[in-house]
């Protein structure tokens, strides 16, 4: 039932396919997945306004050819052996001084090909739905110029064969995050929000950064292959180093803590750039990182173990949150955290949870992205209202949003057997099989949080779709057209079957393990952490419909007061008022003390210095008095110079 | 034949005449002929041809002497490590002269377009220079749109004797040269077409301070000639090797000689001339003084100190040493509180001078490699920005106070952006020429033992790149209207009250100019004409491209040196 125990599983880690270079078909063609979408990009940002009338359809389609390519290359590469499943495109040289080499070569392997089908896949279906969401905004074209930069940008990411590349796509999805939280940067908070995103973000770039620079200088090289080759052979120290710093990169990508405050801002930005970016990929990014990098933390016991309890942590903050916001993107974007926490505490696991974090992050992927897209069609309905407390009774007037995000909220929360129940249920299971008192407290905490997840997403359910009407003054709720419904709906079948069918069907599990080492286990749906999961979620769901579905309008209008617990989780868990008090403030008092000194001391010296030479100057050039006659004694001075030191130099 | 015993030999009863090689003189004697024409082309070509005529003739001597030289350089007849003589020993052909004379030729040309320009400002040469400033024959000839066509046989036996000067091979040989280039150069810094005065005072002055220079040298030959018998440089070399140096006469003949050259390159204390001859100069002559006779004049001063008096190098470099970071500092310091467009640019020629000084104390192939690379770079930007300069007027001519320039930036993007290409280069920012360069003579210094000398370089590069800067700010960051900080006030009249009484009578419109100071008269940017355009592109592309890909340049420079100069 359990699978293939520990004592295997050591020796499966080992023996990981070695990566062979393409050997043509489609594969030499993948440098095509990432220029499509950044053609589009270069084409839409260039054009300017003559390409205003037909640029969105350009936009979705070099993501749909983007994710053609990659179809061909999943089912090319489904075609060799599993441990042939490695392969190399070389695409160019990029920097090359000296000893210091750095290839662009593309990896294509199960899982980066698990990626590009899920940022390609999803992607395309949001280009589809931004086309009806953003009918009315003027910078229509501007917005699918970015989301296609980010789509090359996020590709660029996963398919990299060495960390020098994945930075420069990790750089290029943090870029198009900002472009894209900032869109409406006409709005004071929008502007914020994407500057904070920013900010945040740099922090953990620069831990990544460091973990890259030291990896040079440690193994002289930054491609994975060697990297993860040699990293036996450094010393305990400098591999705990490089997975802390790795994990700091991940922390600020995936909004994990310390690095989580960025998010829930980010929700400024249009809801597709939120579905796309901050719920099924860009945000995932780390959880890639972890799981790619998984030698390097499986090496160092503390780095691994650190990873678990971070995504614990951020797991349970994330689902605290997400009880207490009344905005219902806020609320989603806690869902979001805390769902990634999942992943990043899966990828935490070791081995034994690699698959289990990949297939709740491909799920996750789907239904998280309808959830989006559906709280943007109600959105879109109601004058772009996103106080749940303004809502209320919208299924009649919303049939198609209301049955693909009660699909998704099902998914979520993890009803068998829809997809959330599989892949969430694998990382509780992975935990517990751990058997120690970690992998059991870990486990505890999962399943309390599949409680809380059960409560939040059911009051989101509750206070949107059902109860009494809220609704404000000139609110015409009504369905959104096709362009947005259709995405919705293939997202819905998806986030029905996609779990059911990655795990029992198509082995998602082994279909990975040549690449990361992940252990295969078999689903069990009768495990006792399953049936608790089962429980605490009926429980959740009925606490939620005691509190919300049955409440009267005038007690769900206002936002009651509420415990201590509330109000900290509707101010983020105090995570800015942290951020202030601990680095803001003291930053900036540094600043000004710089700035004192350096008007003071550095500038005092400089302009005395130049006080000084000006004056000089001033002295000197009346000698240039313009009488030839003392220009002559000068020279004749000059010469007596000239000979005296000819002289003097004989004495 | 004839080796050592060409000044001593009167002795010898059959006269021998001279086997001269006149194929390896061909660059000199074509630029000579081409003199010789112009003057009769001036003497009988109608009024209406002749500039046309003179134009064509100059240009295509200079360029085909220019050809001729990189026939030379490239003859098998060149021995790969040395060199010739030729003329009974008086000239010597070799690699690092056959390079600076195929950069004077190619600087020369440049220059030429930038004379031959009249479509800004009907030119900068006077109408009539023999007419009194301000008279009714001057009103005449400038109403009847002339310009004086002498300027180009001028410029032409100019160029012969800078293109001797580096090549001569005995002092008086370089004596004559050296007159050669100076008489014609003080006759145009007298041509400006407006100003006349002041360019007229220019001109004097040069002369005066020039033939003081020149009574110098020639008293330093004399003396050299008295220690070592001879005027051949390489019978002074071995005179000074048998005598194992240190005699009085020997070092004042150096001391003296040493003064004459270091007037023409304008180190300081002998370059009081410079700020006021290139601001009187017509701004063309000026840029041809500033880059060509700087090559010539450097060129023929690492002859001296390098093939004559090379065994010596101990007992003259604490002196070079003293001048070169006299110049750097004074040069670079007194530039700060300039107003005056040209007279900044002549202070900043100054410096170029002490840095090139620090490379010529290294007595070393690679001092004289980075020497060569140095002065043709900085020729090409020093015409670039002097072209700059004859385009921003006003009703009085060119606009060269700096506060005239305010704004500039916005009302000629592309001039100003090219000018503050040309300081970035004066000021070594990677990526132009100048920063190779300054590199190159820094790096042939420091290896040559000189540090003290590269940290004063390297200082006062930080004080020049101070006020390049300020140009660019004023360019691009002051608006027109408002008012520029001026820096010395109090000495700034001091100095420009002379020469604004000089500017007082000198107005073109025959009307004395009430009170310059007071008003500010319109300034204007020109439409530079077709040969300004060529000047400046030259120049911008030369600072560019040899800060960014300078290997062939440099490379050539090297291998030019790397046999220094045949004895």
């Amino acid at each position: 039932m359990t699978g293939i125990l520990a004592a295997d599983s050591a020796h499966e880690a080992v023996e990981r396919a070695s990566t062979a270079a393409a050997d043509g078909g489609i594969h030499s063609l993948a440098w095509l997945l990432i220029a499509f979408p950044l053609l589009g990009a270069a084409i839409l940002l260039l054009a300017g306004r003559r390409a205003d009338r037909w640029g969105h359809w350009l936009g979705a389609a070099a993501s749909l050819a983007s994710f053609a390519v990659a179809v061909a290359a999943f089912t090319q590469l489904l075609g060799y052996a599993p441990e042939e499943r490695s392969r190399i495109v070389p695409v160019y040289q990029w920097i090359s001084t000296g000893s210091f080499t750095v290839d662009v070569n593309l990896l294509l392997d199960p899982l980066s090909i698990s990626f590009a089908l899920l940022i390609t896949g999803v992607g395309s279906l949001i280009h589809i739905y931004s086309v009806g969401y953003m009918a009315h905004d003027e910078g229509r074209r501007r917005f699918f110029g970015y989301l296609n930069l980010f789509v090359a940008a996020m590709l660029t990411l996963v398919l990299a064969d060495n960390f020098a590349l994945l930075f420069v796509g990790w750089e290029g999805v943090g870029l198009a995050s900002y472009l894209l939280i900032g869109f409406w940067q006409h709005k004071p908070s929008a502007a914020v929000a994407a500057k904070k995103a920013f900010v945040v973000n740099r922090v953990g770039d620069f831990g990544l950064l460091i973990a890259i620079m030291i990896m040079w200088s440690v193994f002289g090289t930054v491609a994975f292959g060697p990297v993860f080759e040699h990293i036996g052979e450094a010393d305990q120290f400098t591999v705990t180093v490089i997975g802390l710093l790795l994990l700091l990169g991940a922390c600020g990508k995936s909004a994990q803590l310390p690095l989580q405050s960025w998010l829930l801002d980010a929700m400024e930005g249009p809801t597709p750039v939120s579905a796309l970016i901050h719920a099924a990929t860009m945000v995932t990014a780390g959880v890639y990182l972890i799981v790619r990098a998984g030698l390097i933390f499986e090496a160092s016991p503390v780095a691994q173990t650190t990873v678990a309890v971070v995504g614990a942590a951020t797991l349970l903050a994330g689902a605290i949150i997400g009880c207490a916001k009344d905005d219902i993107k806020k609320a989603l974007a806690g869902s979001t955290m805390s769902q990634i926490g999942y992943m990043v505490l899966a990828a935490g696991l070791g081995p034994i949870g690699y698959a289990a974090a990949i297939a709740h992050l491909l799920t996750h992927g789907f239904f998280k992205a309808g959830l989006f897209l559906g709280a943007g069609s109600v959105m879109h309905g109601m004058n772009d209202e996103v106080n749940m407390r303004r809502y209320g009774g919208l299924r009649k007037h919303m049939p198609v949003t209301f049955a693909t995000f009660g699909i998704g909220y099902l998914a979520i929360i993890g009803l068998p057997p829809l997809s959330g129940y599989f892949t969430k249920e694998g990382i509780i299971e992975s935990a517990w099989l751990r058997g120690d008192a970690f992998g059991f407290t870990l486990a505890g905490i999962m399943l309390l949080t599949a409680g809380l997840t059960a409560f939040y997403m059911s009051r989101i359910m509750f206070l949107t779709f059902f109860g009494p009407k809220r609704w404000a003054e000139g609110a015409h709720p009504h369905e959104s057209p096709g362009s947005m419904t259709i995405p919705m709906v293939i997202l819905a079948v998806g986030s029905v079957a996609l779990g059911g069918l990655l795990v029992l069907v198509f082995h998602f599990a082994e279909f990975i393990a040549p690449v990361t080492g992940a252990e295969v286990h078999h689903f069990n749906p009768l495990s006792p952490t399953g049936l608790v999961a089962l429980g605490l979620m009926v429980a959740g769901v009925a606490v939620a419909w005691v509190m919300y579905g049955r409440a009267p309008a005038e007690k769900l209008a206002t936002a009651p007061r509420g415990s201590v617990f509330t109000r900290a989780a509707r101010a983020d868990l105090y995570g800015d008022a942290l951020n202030e008090s601990l680095l803001m403030r003291p930053g900036q008092r540094l600043a000004h003390a710089s700035v004192a000194v350096d008007d003071h001391g550095v500038d005092g010296i400089v302009n005395g210095l130049a006080g000084a030479v000006r004056g000089l100057s001033g002295r000197l050039r009346l000698q240039q008095s313009g009488f030839a006659r003392s220009y002559a004694l000068s020279m004749f001075f000059g010469a007596a110079l000239v000979v005296g030191a000819m002289l003097v130099v004989q004495l | 034949m004839n080796t050592l015993t060409v000044a001593g030999s009167l002795a010898a009863p059959p006269f021998q005449p001279p086997d001269i090689d006149y194929g390896l003189l061909l660059p000199m004697l074509v630029v000579f002929t081409a003199g010789v024409l112009a003057v009769l082309v001036e003497a009988f070509a109608p009024r209406e041809v002749r500039r046309s005529f003179q134009v064509g003739l100059s240009l295509l001597a200079v360029g085909a002497a220019f050809g001729l030289t990189l026939v030379q350089a490239a003859s098998p007849q060149l021995p790969e490590t040395g060199g010739i003589l030729v003329a009974g020993g008086t000239v010597a052909v070799d690699r690092p002269t056959l390079f600076l004379q195929a950069v004077i030729l190619l600087l020369s040309f440049v220059s030429l377009l930038l004379i031959a320009e009249r479509r800004v400002g009907d030119g900068s040469f006077a109408a009539e220079a023999a007419a009194v400033p301000g008279s009714e024959e001057e009103r005449q000839g400038i109403l009847a749109g002339r310009e004086h066509s002498e300027v180009y046989p001028l410029v032409l036996f100019a160029v012969l004797g800078m293109l001797l000067f580096p090549a001569a091979n005995d002092l008086l040989t370089m004596f004559i040269a050296l007159e050669v280039l100076s008489m014609p150069l003080y006759l145009l810094c007298g041509l400006a077409r407006r100003r006349r005065l002041l360019s007229q005072e220019a001109a004097v002055k040069y002369f005066l301070l020039g033939a003081f220079s020149s009574a110098f040298f020639l008293f330093g030959i004399a003396m050299i000639y008295g220690y070592a018998g001879s005027v051949r440089l390489s019978a002074i070399a071995d005179a000074a090797a048998a005598a194992g140096g240190g005699e009085v006469l020997l070092l004042l003949g150096i001391a003296l000689i040493a003064v004459g050259l270091l007037f023409k390159i304008g180190a300081v204390p002998f370059h009081n001339w410079k700020p006021d001859v290139y601001q009187g100069a017509p701004t063309p002559i000026t840029a041809f003084m500033a880059s060509v006779t700087l090559v010539s004049a450097f060129g023929a001063m690492l002859r001296v100190f390098y093939v004559a008096f090379g065994a010596m190098a101990w007992d003259w470099r604490p002196m070079i040493w003293v001048v070169a970071i006299l110049t750097m500092v004074v040069g670079a310091v007194v530039a700060v509180t300039q107003t005056n467009v040209k007279r900044l640019l002549a202070y900043s020629s100054v410096v170029h001078a002490g840095f090139i000084l620090t490379a010529l104390a290294a007595t070393s192939a690679q001092g004289l490699g980075a020497s060569l690379f140095y002065l043709a770079v900085y020729g090409f930007s020093t015409i670039g920005a002097f072209a700059i300069v004859t385009l921003v007027r006003d009703s009085q001519g060119e606009a060269v106070r700096l506060d005239q320039w305010r704004g500039l930036a916005r009302r000629s993007p592309l001039l100003a952006l090219s000018f503050a290409l040309f300081l970035l280069g004066f000021a070594g920012i990677p990526l132009t020429s100048g920063f190779i360069a300054k590199f190159a003579v820094f790096e042939a210094a420091l290896a040559a033992g000189g540090t003290p000398l590269v940290v004063v370089g390297v200082l006062s590069s930080a004080v020049t790149a101070f006020f390049y800067a300020r140009i660019i700010v004023v360019m691009f960051f002051t608006g027109a209207d408002e008012p520029a900080e001026e820096p010395g006030s109090g000495a700034a009249v001091a100095e420009s009250a002379h020469a604004q009484e000089a500017a007082g009578g000198v107005s073109v419109r025959t009307r004395p100019a009430p009170a310059v100071t007071e008003a500010a008269p319109q300034v204007e940017v020109v439409k530079p004409g077709l040969l300004s355009q060529a000047v400046i592109a030259i120049g911008a592309a030369a600072t560019l491209v040899l800060g960014v890909v300078p290997q062939p340049v440099l490379d050539l420079a090297t291998q030019a040196a790397q046999h220094l100069f045949v004895r």
